[in-house]
């Protein structure tokens, strides 16, 4: 009885303890991103633990999305972006942000889920196959097996498997956005980047995108940017708070948004503002 | 001290009544521009369809199987259209051949692959200014150029050159337009997944901008299947009766370039020699080409419509 009011009394902060030490997939070393002349992020320090899902959440214009999108290099595409500082992946220990770094190759590394599902306007199968026709990849049976493995993965396949060849568009939104996922998971990466992947989807689609999210950190890092706290909350293992371009608090999910240690985060998660 | 008496029936049936008043005045300016509009619309109309009826009227005895079948004549009864729409069909093809695919390259390396500065700008403003160039400074530029410095002659291969710099502003701007309708995140879509530019611009914005490509290119040549005063500018023939050597034949080696240096002509060339003679036989002639010349270039629209309706159904953002 004393022993079991004991396990009972053990503090919260400790309970997430894991069995084996954390191991940082990525982390962000004193990162500064620049749009042109405006500082969008602020000396950024952040581990990306492996395999667990890691939330972004501040209120709109926090940066958190430029920040998400810095993990594929996605500004590149842009003229008058600067990176600054590292962004460090493991276990390599390569900075992805440097200039001798190719962004193709780390987009290859680093796969992402859009905001508004973006299927192409092909069929379901060549949309999930696209990342591997770009790897290579050319032998259809090997191909077959990626897509069915990826469509699994994104809880899709049993709706999609009698109509491959059917344009995308004709799938639901939710649908759509699983298929982004299974395009973006046939590649195998070793980190998946979520930006807001259910703002457009209605509350059923965006709970079956919530439990997908779970059951991936099994075999994927997440990374994912949300607008919507209770989705913080449910779905990551690390949640980090943004605000004006600057990292305000990092920590376990539990420890944000049971006892945030910064005042600011504890308005935000409490609704005072945002 | 007075207590708001409250409204009575009276009143209110008075302030409605002056409110329909104003909607009623309102609304007479609808009809107004309604009228407006309709009576500038047929008119326009109009002055189009008595054209092509008196066209049509005046040629449609002539407009018969030997007409397409037989070389021009100095009896009119004889004269046909042959070495004309055989003429029209060569240069387009040059002209074709030589416009999209430099005008899609420029534009899709516009688009896709120029930085974004001030000399891009620059050249956009000239490309757009380029469509509005007459054409027959194009002529010009064709007669020094294609027939005499590189010395192609008043050949199938310059005309069909000619028209081709004449529409290839239209095809970049066809292309540029097409290109940007696709959503940025498509683009991002395809370098997210580790795509390099020309692997996005290969799987994704050539294909997807296709419709409105063909479409710009068609509309391209169905303008240049009626220009005429280039082509008169570097000199093609007006009256030719024989054909240019056939570019397939039988015998070994099958296929052969002759016909791109042979003498020519197109027909709105012809149509214009037609028109200049005294006889009203002649003149029928004219109309019956002009009727044939309409025609195709309405097909070429149809044509463009078509692809554009058939491949949109699968592209929808």
């Amino acid at each position: 009885m004393a022993a079991v009011l004991q396990e009972n009394a053990v503090p919260a902060s400790a309970v997430p303890a894991p069995a084996a030490p954390l191991a940082p997939k990525a982390e962000a070393k004193a990162f500064n991103f620049y749009y042109g002349a405006f500082h969008a992020l602020k000396n950024i320090n952040l581990p990306v633990y492996e395999k667990k899902v890691t939330a972004m959440i501040g209120p709109s214009g926090c940066g958190k999305s430029t920040f998400l999108r810095s993990f594929n290099r996605m500004h590149d595409l842009y003229p008058g972006n600067r990176y600054e500082g590292e962004i460090r992946m493991y276990p390599d220990n390569v900075n992805i942000l440097a200039p001798d770094v190719d962004p193709i190759e780390v987009r290859m590394r680093v796969s992402m889920v859009f905001q508004k599902p973006n299927p192409f306007p092909k069929s379901i199968y060549e949309n999930v196959a696209y990342g591997l026709r770009v790897r290579g990849v050319k032998d259809r049976q090997s191909l077959d097996e990626k897509v069915e493995a990826a469509l699994r993965g994104a809880a899709l396949w049993n709706e999609v498997k009698d109509r491959l060849n059917d344009l995308a568009f004709n799938l639901s939104g939710g649908q759509q956005q699983r298929m982004c996922i299974a395009r973006a998971l046939a590649t195998d990466p070793e980190i998946l980047l979520f930006d807001e992947p259910t703002s457009a989807l209605d509350p059923i689609a965006t709970g079956s995108i919530e439990e997908l999210v779970h059951e991936l950190k099994k075999q994927v890092t997440i990374l994912i940017v949300t607008h919507n706290m209770q989705q913080a909350a449910r779905v990551s293992d690390y949640t980090a708070y943004m605000y004006l371009g600057e990292l305000i608090e990092f920590d376990v999910t539990n420890n944000i948004f049971l006892k945030p240690a910064n005042k600011q985060t504890e308005d935000y998660i409490t609704g005072r503002f945002g | 001290m007075s207590t708001p008496t409250p409204p009575t029936l009276d009143t209110h049936q008075a302030k409605l009544a002056a409110i329909r008043k104003l909607i009623a005045s309102a609304k007479r300016w609808d009809l107004v521009f309604a009228g407006a509009g309709l009576l500038a619309l047929s008119f326009g109309l109009l002055v189009l369809v008595a054209l092509f009826a008196d066209m049509l009227i005046s040629g449609w005895m002539r407009i018969n199987l030997d007409f397409f079948v037989s070389f021009p004549s100095r009896r009119a009864e004889n004269a046909g259209i042959l070495s004309a729409w055989v003429g029209s069909l060569m240069v387009m093809f040059v002209t074709a051949l030589s416009a999209i695919p430099v005008g899609v390259a420029a534009g899709v390396y516009l688009e896709e692959y120029a930085a974004k500065n001030w000399i891009t700008d620059i050249i956009e403003i000239n490309i757009t200014n380029l469509a509005g160039v007459p054409s027959i400074v194009y002529g010009l530029l064709a007669l020094g150029l294609f027939v005499y410095q590189f010395g192609f002659g008043q050949s199938v291969l310059s005309a069909g050159l000619t028209l081709g710099l004449l529409i290839l502003p239209i095809v970049i701007v066809a292309t540029r337009e097409a290109i940007r309708s696709i959503p940025q995140v498509i683009r991002e879509g395809s370098y997210a997944l580790g795509a390099t530019k020309w692997q996005t611009t290969a799987d994704h914005i050539v294909p997807y901008s296709m419709p409105g490509i063909l479409t710009g290119c068609i509309i391209g040549l169905s303008r240049a299947i009626g220009e005429t005063a280039p082509i008169i500018t570097i000199g093609a023939l007006t009256f030719i009766a024989f054909l240019p050597a056939s570019p397939v034949s039988a015998s070994a080696p099958f296929i052969n370039f002759d016909w791109l240096m042979s003498g020519f002509t197109v027909m709105p060339i012809q149509m214009f020699n037609w028109t200049s003679r005294p006889e009203e036989a002649f003149q029928q002639n004219a109309a019956a080409a002009g009727v044939v010349l309409v025609v195709m270039t309405l097909s070429l629209n149809a044509i463009a419509i078509y692809i554009r309706y058939r491949l949109r159904k699968n592209i929808k953002w």
